[in-house]
């Protein structure tokens, strides 16, 4: 079948791939650029590994056409550091132990990211229904909303 | 206090970071799928869609013929002639003369990309002449049931037996008839779980290559490296050494990933296409469809209790189903936990594994462990609530300890069941109001831990800073608590301990990640070598002061004259030896290879509160406490991390998840919208308290802490529910329409 061009921007970087029209934009973003860190659990947006920000709307990327990306704004895991730095749910994500196997860890941390900043000061409960899309089968989830509960106190007292 | 206070340390019980966690929160960390190789092929597997069905045909001349497609495998591919466990995995890789399930493997293709690949798998054309089925336990075992594979019953099975019966198991002490006659209180109840899938997000993935000469190479998310070697080695009939495996990181695996499914396809398709690279990824369907669930259980419990709520007799027989494969089912192990937490004068258990189409199941956290306890932890809450007697103090009157004879056999050592109910009982949990449809739900839980062979390896690098070569990959942490027990032994920072997770071709054969070992058997073989090492340090000190070996001490990373030479010489350093070493007779290392024994059972209780809405038939958990003997918890997070996992994976099973099947035997919920897993909203904090009672068999205490917690959820949940309703409910999962039926009906008189 025959491919189309795509560019786009990703991470804040300008990228350009050949994407079968059948290929996801995580399909995309792994096989064509590179960038494996968004992860597959499910491929029908159950799960929620696969979270990306696209135009800044937070999406299972696996749900998403690769040729959809065309124009837009593509935020993974791979762009939550700044340089050398964490991003604060990062470092609380390790701090707490909020992961144990890790596969979920790059879709959660994107969700959670998404949550923080349209809610800076969730409840639990908040926080609990934000990541409700997200799967994490190791932790039974207590580490992880320790862990974004202080990085949103963390990230409200640093502004 | 929970806690064991008798020893201190300087690192053991503290929380540092992980070492993989950096890779593991910036997406570098690399999984099964997250590898590409040079000339690399993409595999697809064809599937039956039947549940039983002859395979009378399988053409795939329109797949070979579509551009790009570079090899079809069948079962004409494998050799003949495997027998017993080896036949099994070959058969469950590919269905020989029978689809044995829906979903079971039937040929393979590899082309130049994912999809391609996919439209070939879907010109394969398969001729099916479809044989009646049957996916039910109770019905499998019927005389009548369809026979799925006549002949393969062990010699445990009477002549005569239903045609699915294949195994047998009968074991107990004491006298049954004279128990139950000293019981004031009798009853027996049937219950029953359907099966559950580990659910791990990762699904199966790996990358392997496979050349004529019978050399090869793969990459992939495994439990154990060493076992997907002799598995695939086994299927292919290939030498074991000649197979170089490498572990990924892994995104879960609860049992799920301790043996094969699909791997040895990469490897069949790559050695036809010539030996190029073949990358097979499962979809969640087919994780679903076609790896390890764990088996579903029909299970009738019979417990004798006095007035005082000690037990007399227990008699359990239990029925499993664990797919259409012998030994497959964790009937063994379920019988086994059955009693394991009390001291029972007479006990009887018996095991009927019965052959159903379903997928061959694999373990799945504390095996068996789960669906015992939800029989026989609920038969004995259901005894307490009719003699009106507190659940954790009939606990503690029956409570297995140090030289109680365990119901499956050998004697304790030193256990902590009793000083787990004891922390228990005094938690402020415990003491919380309830308000209307709450209930309150007890229930204790046992596992083995396992031991197993290990091997490991420590090198001193010229800087003083040491690495140490594991075969168990890292599901969970154990990279962290490994560093710990090496640096705490050799008296270094934490910080400058690497732990490597190595391929099959660095170390002596290893057994996965299972039965809750890595930090009970590595870390017991890590210290061994870490103290290898340290002697070979003192002797090189020992050498260079010119003093005798034995008047040598190891002290906090350092070597020191001790006794009458003790002052003479400034400590020698880890750091100095290591950059020395070289000239003072080469590198420094340590190994350790055993099969591991001085294995501590580790016992679990847990309390939930739930509360149950009249109108839905839905369950909220308001708040869950676990508590579990860890032996002693080296990281502290990680060991609450494995209590918490534990106890969600138990409340899915005990509320939502379950294998459904359809009248035609498919399965009607392969994904994860439908099968359906807790969820962030669906559960509380899960509140922890890591009692810690040494097990002497380690050197820092451990026992293995990942598999109880999923046992005690179960009974725990039902136990609550009754409390809440009312209703005991004897079949899970207690999910709101089944909830709802129940409360309907009682309402309905």
């Amino acid at each position: 079948m025959t491919k189309t061009h795509v560019t786009a921007t990703v991470n804040g970087d300008p990228v350009e791939f050949l994407a079968d029209p059948r290929e996801t934009l995580l399909d995309c973003l792994r096989d064509h650029l590179g960038l494996t860190g968004s992860k597959e659990g499910c491929g029908t947006g159950d799960c929620g590994a696969c979270s990306v920000l696209l135009d800044d709307v937070l999406v299972c990327s696996c749900l998403v056409l690769g040729v959809e990306a065309q124009g837009a704004r593509v935020e993974t895991v791979e762009g939550m550091a700044q340089g050398g730095t964490l991003h604060p749910l990062q470092r609380k994500f390790i701090e707490h132990a909020a992961l144990q196997c890790g596969f979920c860890t790059p879709g959660i941390l994107v969700a959670a990211k998404a949550l923080l900043d349209r809610n800076p000061d969730p409840t639990e409960s908040e926080v609990r229904f934000g990541l409700a899309g997200n799967l994490c089968r190791c932790t039974g989830y207590d580490k992880i909303v320790r862990a974004v509960l202080d990085a949103a106190a963390e990230m409200r007292g640093a502004q | 206090m929970a806690k064991d206070e008798t020893a201190t340390f300087r690192l053991i019980g503290t929380r540092p970071d992980r070492p993989d966690g950096l890779d593991k929160v910036t997406g570098r960390a690399r999984y099964g799928a997250d590898v590409q190789a040079p000339g690399m092929l993409h595999g697809a597997v064809v599937r039956s869609p039947h549940a039983h069905a002859r395979i009378l045909r399988i053409d795939a001349s329109k797949a070979l013929a579509l551009d790009g497609v570079k090899a079809v495998v069948t079962r004409a591919d494998l050799p003949s002639g495997l027998t017993g466990e080896d036949w099994n995995l070959q058969e469950n890789t590919l269905a020989g003369e029978v689809a044995l399930y829906d979903g079971h493997a039937v040929a393979a293709v590899a082309a130049t990309s994912k999809l391609r690949a996919q439209d070939a798998a879907r010109l394969v054309e398969v001729e099916y002449e479809i044989l009646p089925h049957v996916t039910d336990v109770d019905e499998a075992i019927r005389p009548d049931a369809p026979a799925i594979r006549p002949g393969a019953a062990d010699h445990s099975v009477p002549t005569g037996s239903p045609p699915n019966l294949v195994r047998q198991i009968d074991f107990g002490h004491g006298d049954l008839e004279a128990g139950f006659a000293a019981a004031d209180l009798v009853r027996e109840q049937t219950y029953r779980t359907e099966a559950t899938h580990q659910g791990y997000i990762e699904p199966q993935a790996c990358l392997g290559q496979l050349g004529a000469d019978g050399k090869g190479e793969m990459w992939v998310c495994t439990q154990g490296q060493w076992y997907i070697r002799r598995m695939c080695a086994a299927v292919l009939g290939i030498e074991a050494a000649q197979l170089r495996v490498t572990p990924s990181e892994i995104g879960g695996g609860f049992g799920g990933k301790t043996t094969i499914f699909m791997e040895p396809l990469a490897l069949a398709l790559s050695r036809k296409a010539g030996g190029r690279p073949v990358k097979l990824v499962m979809s969640r369907a087919e994780v679903m469809r076609a790896t390890g669930p764990t088996g579903s259980a029909s299970m009738d419990v019979k417990l004798g209790m006095t007035a005082e709520g000690m037990i007399t007799a227990a008699k359990v027989t239990f029925r499993m189903q664990g797919g259409p494969f012998v030994g497959a089912s964790p009937v063994g192990e379920a019988l086994s936990c059955a009693l394991a937490c009390y001291t029972v004068p007479a006990v009887h258990h018996l095991g009927l594994e019965v052959l159903a189409n379903r997928p061959k199941a694999a373990a799945y956290r504390a095996p068996g462990a789960p669906m015992a306890a939800f029989a026989v932890e609920s038969l004995l809450d259901e005894m307490c609530r009719e003699l009106q007697l507190d659940p954790i103090e009939v606990r503690l009157k029956n409570a297995a300890h140090e030289g109680t004879k365990a119901s499956y056999g050998p004697t304790y050592k030193r256990i902590g069941l009793v000083e787990t109910l004891q922390a228990t009982k005094t938690h402020p949990n415990l003491s919380l109001p309830l308000g209307p449809n709450q209930g309150r739900g007890v229930a204790a839980g046992f596992w083995f831990n396992h031991g197993g062979e290990t091997s490991v390896s420590l090198a001193i690098g010229e800087d003083g800073t040491v690495q140490v070569s594991i075969g168990t990959p890292d599901i969970g942490g154990s990279r962290a608590s490994l560093a710990l027990m090496v640096a705490e032994t050799l008296g270094i920072p934490y910080e400058n301990v690497r732990v490597n997770v190595v391929e099959t071709g660095a170390l002596g054969v290893n057994e996965p990640t299972h039965g809750s070992r890595a930090t009970f058997a590595s870390g017991k073989a890590a210290v061994e070598s870490a103290r290898q090492a340290i002697a070979q340090m003192c002797r090189r000190a020992a050498a260079a002061w010119g003093i005798d070996p034995d008047a040598v001490e190891w002290r906090d990373g350092a070597a020191v004259p001790s006794g009458d030479n003790a002052g003479k010489f400034p400590p020698m350093t880890i750091a100095e030896i290591g950059a020395a070493m070289g000239s003072t007779g080469g590198p420094i290392s340590g190994h350790h290879e055993t099969t591991a024994g001085g294995v501590g059972a580790s016992f679990g209780v847990h309390v939930v509160d739930v509360e149950v809405d009249p109108e839905t038939g839905r369950t909220t958990v308001l708040r869950y406490l676990v508590v579990q003997d860890a032996g002693r918890a080296i990281h502290p997070a990680y060991v609450e991390g494995q209590y918490q996992g534990g106890a969600a994976q138990g409340i899915g099973w005990a509320l939502n998840e379950e294998y459904v099947y359809g009248a035609d035997g498919r399965l009607q919920n392969p994904l994860f919208l439908d099968y359906r897993m807790p969820v962030a909203s669906d559960l509380p904090m899960i509140d922890t308290v890591i009692v810690e009672v040494p097990n002497p068999g380690h050197p820092y205490g451990v026992r293995g802490v990942g598999e109880t917690g999923i046992t005690p959820p179960l009974p725990a949940l039902a136990n609550a529910i009754a409390a809440a309703t009312g209703l005991r409910l004897r079949s899970l999962p207690m999910s709101p329409p089944k909830v709802l039926a129940a409360l309907r009906a009682r309402a309905n008189g």
